[in-house]
């Protein structure tokens, strides 16, 4: 089997394979151009006679839960990163299928973080065939040199649902590390002593995947509630001694950034939704978890509060942040996609108004709409940023693949996306004539601040309209680019090989672009 | 025997930075080590410019080993000069273009509400200090430059001067005390250093020696811009002698205070409240007044502690003082906006303003308001405050037209 083949160029102007790992994908066709007809993916019919009438589903361990559903060559396996770099599960999983000698597995997980470097082994031995799923850090590294087996396919929390609901993908077995659940399955992620949050991400596997298996260290007699995962979708449920460490999902940067030049970017970034006239008694924001975005929501907090206005809700990665805002009554409600701490946790099994979503709520393309597109302002990082608007936040200028897509694609339908970003990153300009990897089409982009100035996208005249005569440095994206360039010079184009390692998928499931092989030197 | 120089700094916390080490060799041409993890894409440039400098200086046979970290050219460009005249004697300089931004001078009176303090070996620290808009930027070759960096520190200051952007502040270097701070401003004023800050003053003749320097420096390397002084007074003995130090020379623009040798000098301790420095800092204001200079307030090193800033930035505006020095970004916007002017003194500043006008309007010579005759001076001083509201956004531009003053 080839890895990929038949490249054709896309709408966006990129060259895409649309055969990869020997299955048909078709490539991106423009936003909101792909509309398939046809039914969704049927999962099995399961009969509840074969199920045991007392409800109780537990087997003694996981892997005779694996070999009970049948683990074998060339399945396709998913986990979720509830736990985010605290998961445990996902390398034990893959121990169990090492142990039993199964090969070609496709790795199917929400999202992949260090902790499982440990599965790098089992990429190279064959064990584990490609990982369809973000690729952080080492594993990025890994697929970027081109060492696995297969191609790699990063889809966004969105387009991995979708992928599931319309048979693009089908799940062989699915295993829910669950914080708190009882013996029918019933599973939730905000009690117990691993409480995580929610299990949202594992929601389109527990209806569609062939087999699922929930693990837990909390087994609660029936009923587990809340029952964010039914009971009524599991096959087995195992109880193990320690399901993951909850303390890690404060992944990355979860504080208020000190660093007074994010700081400055934060402020101008408030600033100028306040001119831009982004904030009203009402509004709502997606909130995100890096220190730059948790400052923009405090500056958010200070509008609020001074105009005496309420933000309608908060779209989350949630923190003690948007908690503290909830509960000052700045905030009423919080919709959250998964909890970056323990006082997220707290608050989404204490506060009813901090809810619990799933991206089929926020996210899913084949829905009768979502709600990423009622948010008002929408804050989100990238790695590079092109004079088309184009973004990345999956590959480095140097070409490795470091990072996964997440929600981002997904939530850049809100109103007003804007990217807070500094022009330079040690020595290395943002802002290039191309994005080395294309996640974001230049239209989804409205605004890049910088601390050096602002950018809009010539698309959203109402903006620039609105903030001319505000006094913040407004310039245009060249300005800004060779402002930058004056500073650091011009970057040198890595020399990538042609061969393709990995795939970016847009929110509806077309190819977007190739990440292309690197060349060690 | 081959002969060896390191430079520069490495280690975790290092960014923007270059480490280099140089070893002359009798043969075997020019070798670069170059580690870097921007090396996909700044290798190329790095390698060029590094053959460049070694070949300015003519050397053709040696080991260069390049650890970096993300240095601007400026920075690795001042990182192997300062190793290639550890080892060579030469006179010549190795220097890129100069901003043309950075050849202006600046007014004796300008604002210097804030002024931030820089490490002169840290590059990382130097490269956004611009954009948070401090009155001043000061690239510091005392204090915060440990005494083995002293030299290497002078190059990267240099560079900087010529090569960093400042974004419209005031370019300013401390220099050393005494014989080395002299020697310190043959890198500083040959690149248009605005103002230059002394420490440790106790003496007309402290300054008396740099000025002369500054002088022959100036008339040697066409420099036409004024070079400013700004003394600072850390001792008991200093601050006795405040009014001749402001007095010393023509170039004075400005006297400071530092309070943490000077309470170690009295032998007390600096606190929040300041009553230790009371008497000092009220005669560096009066002495500063009478000598028609500004007084500078000492830095606030509590960097966490906005509120306590600006406590301490009210009560310094109380005694007198223009301005105060920074060490972090973040304090900046705080001093800046506990200095501007308030309610009381806009209004009352409008109003002079507003006399002054009418009066000229009317063509008369003496300006009154309320029955009382108003100076040239206070009008002047109402033109200041009206013009610091704006700048802190007090007062709205629109309102006033103080162009035509």
């Amino acid at each position: 089997m080839k890895k990929y083949d038949r490249i054709v160029k896309n709408a966006a102007g990129r060259e895409v394979p649309t055969i990869i790992n020997g299955e048909d994908h078709i490539p991106f066709m423009g936003v909101g151009k792909h509309k398939p007809s046809g039914r969704k993916y049927g999962p099995r019919i399961a009969t509840c006679a074969d199920y045991p009438e007392d409800g109780n589903k537990t087997v003694s361990s996981l892997k005779e839960a694996l070999i009970g559903a049948g683990l074998c060559h060339g399945m396709t396996i998913s986990t979720h990163h509830h736990f985010r770099d605290g998961d445990l599960i996902a390398n034990q999983v893959f121990d169990i299928a090492h142990e039993l000698g199964i090969k070609n597995l496709r790795w199917f997980p929400s999202a992949s973080f260090p902790c499982h470097s440990h599965l790098i082994p089992y990429l190279e031995d064959g064990t584990i065939n490609r990982i369809e799923g973000s690729m952080n850090g080492t594993l990025g590294k890994f697929c970027s040199e081109g060492k696995m087996i297969g191609t790699g396919i990063l889809r966004s929390h969105g387009g991995r649902y979708l992928a599931v609901q319309d048979g693009e993908v089908k799940i062989d077995i699915a295993i829910i590390a669950a914080p708190t659940a009882d013996s029918f399955g019933n599973a939730n992620g905000v009690n117990g002593s691993a409480a995580c949050g929610l299990l949202g991400f594992a929601l389109a596997d527990s209806q569609y995947a062939d087999k699922v298996i929930v693990v837990t260290d909390n087994l609660v007699p029936f009923p587990a509630i809340p029952w964010q995962i039914q009971g009524n979708y599991v096959d087995y449920v195992v109880e193990v001694d320690k399901v993951g460490i909850h303390e890690k999902i404060i992944s990355g940067t979860t504080k208020i950034t000190k660093s007074p030049d994010r700081l400055l970017i934060a402020e101008m970034t408030a600033q100028f939704c306040e001119a831009a006239g982004l904030i009203y008694d009402g509004f709502s924001y997606q909130a995100g978890a890096g220190g730059t975005a948790l400052s923009i929501g405090n500056f958010f907090g200070d509008i609020l509060r001074k105009n005496m206005w309420k933000a309608r809700f908060i779209r989350a990665g949630s923190n003690k942040y948007p908690v503290q805002m909830l509960e000052e009554g700045l905030v009423e409600y919080i919709l959250d996609g998964q909890t970056f701490d323990l006082e997220g946790v707290r608050s989404m099994r204490e506060n009813p108004k901090h809810v619990w979503t799933s991206p089929f709520t926020s996210y899913n393309y084949h829905g009768k709409g979502n709600f990423a597109s009622l948010v008002d302002v929408v804050v989100l990082g990238a790695t590079e940023v092109d004079i088309q608007f184009n973004a990345n936040v999956v590959s480095h200028s140097d070409g490795y693949m470091l990072h996964g897509i997440g929600g981002w694609q997904n939530t850049l339908f809100g109103k007003t996306t804007i990217l807070p970003i500094p022009l330079f990153r040690d020595r290395i300009p943002i802002i290039r004539d191309e994005v080395t990897t294309l996640c974001a089409p230049g239209e989804m982009i409205d605004v890049i601040v910088s601390e050096r100035g602002i950018a809009i996208n010539p698309l959203r005249k109402d903006l620039i309209d609105k903030t001319k005569n505000s006094g913040l440095p407004i310039k245009t994206i060249q300005q800004l680019k060779k402002e930058a360039e004056a500073i650091c010079g011009i970057p040198e184009k890595p020399e990538l090989s042609d061969e393709i390692v990995a795939v970016i998928k847009w929110v509806d499931g077309t190819v977007l672009d190739s990440v292309r092989k690197v060349i060690v030197q | 025997m081959n002969k060896i120089a390191t430079g520069g700094n490495k280690g975790t916390d290092v960014k923007s930075d270059v480490f280099v080490e140089l070893i002359l060799n009798t043969g075997g041409g020019i070798n670069i080590d170059l580690q870097s993890k921007l090396k996909t894409l700044f290798g190329k440039q790095i390698r060029s410019l590094a053959k460049d400098v070694l070949r300015f200086f003519e050397i053709k046979q040696a080991s260069l080993k390049i650890e970096d970290t993300g240095a601007l050219d400026f920075v690795l460009a001042a990182r192997i000069e300062s190793v290639v005249k550890q080892l060579i004697d030469t006179e010549k300089e190795y220097l890129l273009p100069q901003l043309e931004e950075n050849k202006n001078g600046t007014a004796k009176d300008r604002f210097r509400l804030s002024r931030l303090y820089l490490p002169g070996n840290t590059p990382k620290l130097m490269i956004n200090a611009g954009i948070h808009r401090p009155n001043g930027l000061i690239l510091d070759l005392e204090d915060a430059v440990a005494p083995d960096k002293k030299f290497e520190a002078r190059f990267i200051v240099r560079n900087a001067l010529r090569n960093l952007r400042f974004y419209d502040t005031e370019r300013m270097v401390r220099i050393n005390q005494g014989k080395r701070g002299i020697d310190d401003l043959a890198f500083v004023i040959p690149h248009h250093a605005n103002m230059i800050l002394v420490p440790k003053c106790e003496s007309a003749g402290d300054l008396i020696a740099v000025d002369r320097t500054i002088k022959l420096l100036r008339k040697k390397h066409r420099i036409e811009h004024q070079v400013w002084l700004m003394p600072i007074i850390e001792s008991a003995l200093g601050v006795i002698k405040a009014y001749e130090i402001a007095t010393a020379v023509d170039s004075v623009a400005a006297m400071a205070i530092g309070l943490e040798d000077y309470t170690a000098d009295l032998g007390t301790r600096r606190t929040n409240a300041g009553k230790e420095s009371f008497f000092a800092r009220s005669m560096v204001v009066n002495a500063s007044r009478a000598a028609g200079i500004q007084p500078i307030d000492s830095v606030f090193t509590d960097v966490s502690d906005l509120e306590a800033l600006a406590k301490n930035v009210r009560h310094s505006k109380a005694l007198g003082f223009d301005g105060m020095g920074c060490i972090h970004p973040r304090q900046i916007k705080v001093i800046h906006e506990n200095f501007a002017p308030d309610e009381v003194e806009i209004e009352k500043a409008e109003k002079i303003f507003l006399a002054f006008k009418e009066a000229k309007s009317k063509g008369l010579g003496v300006v009154s308001l309320d029955s009382k005759m108003i100076d040239p001076p206070v009008v002047k001083r109402a033109v200041a405050t009206i013009t610091l509201a704006i700048n802190t956004g007090k007062l709205e531009k629109s309102r006033f037209s103080i162009s035509n003053y």
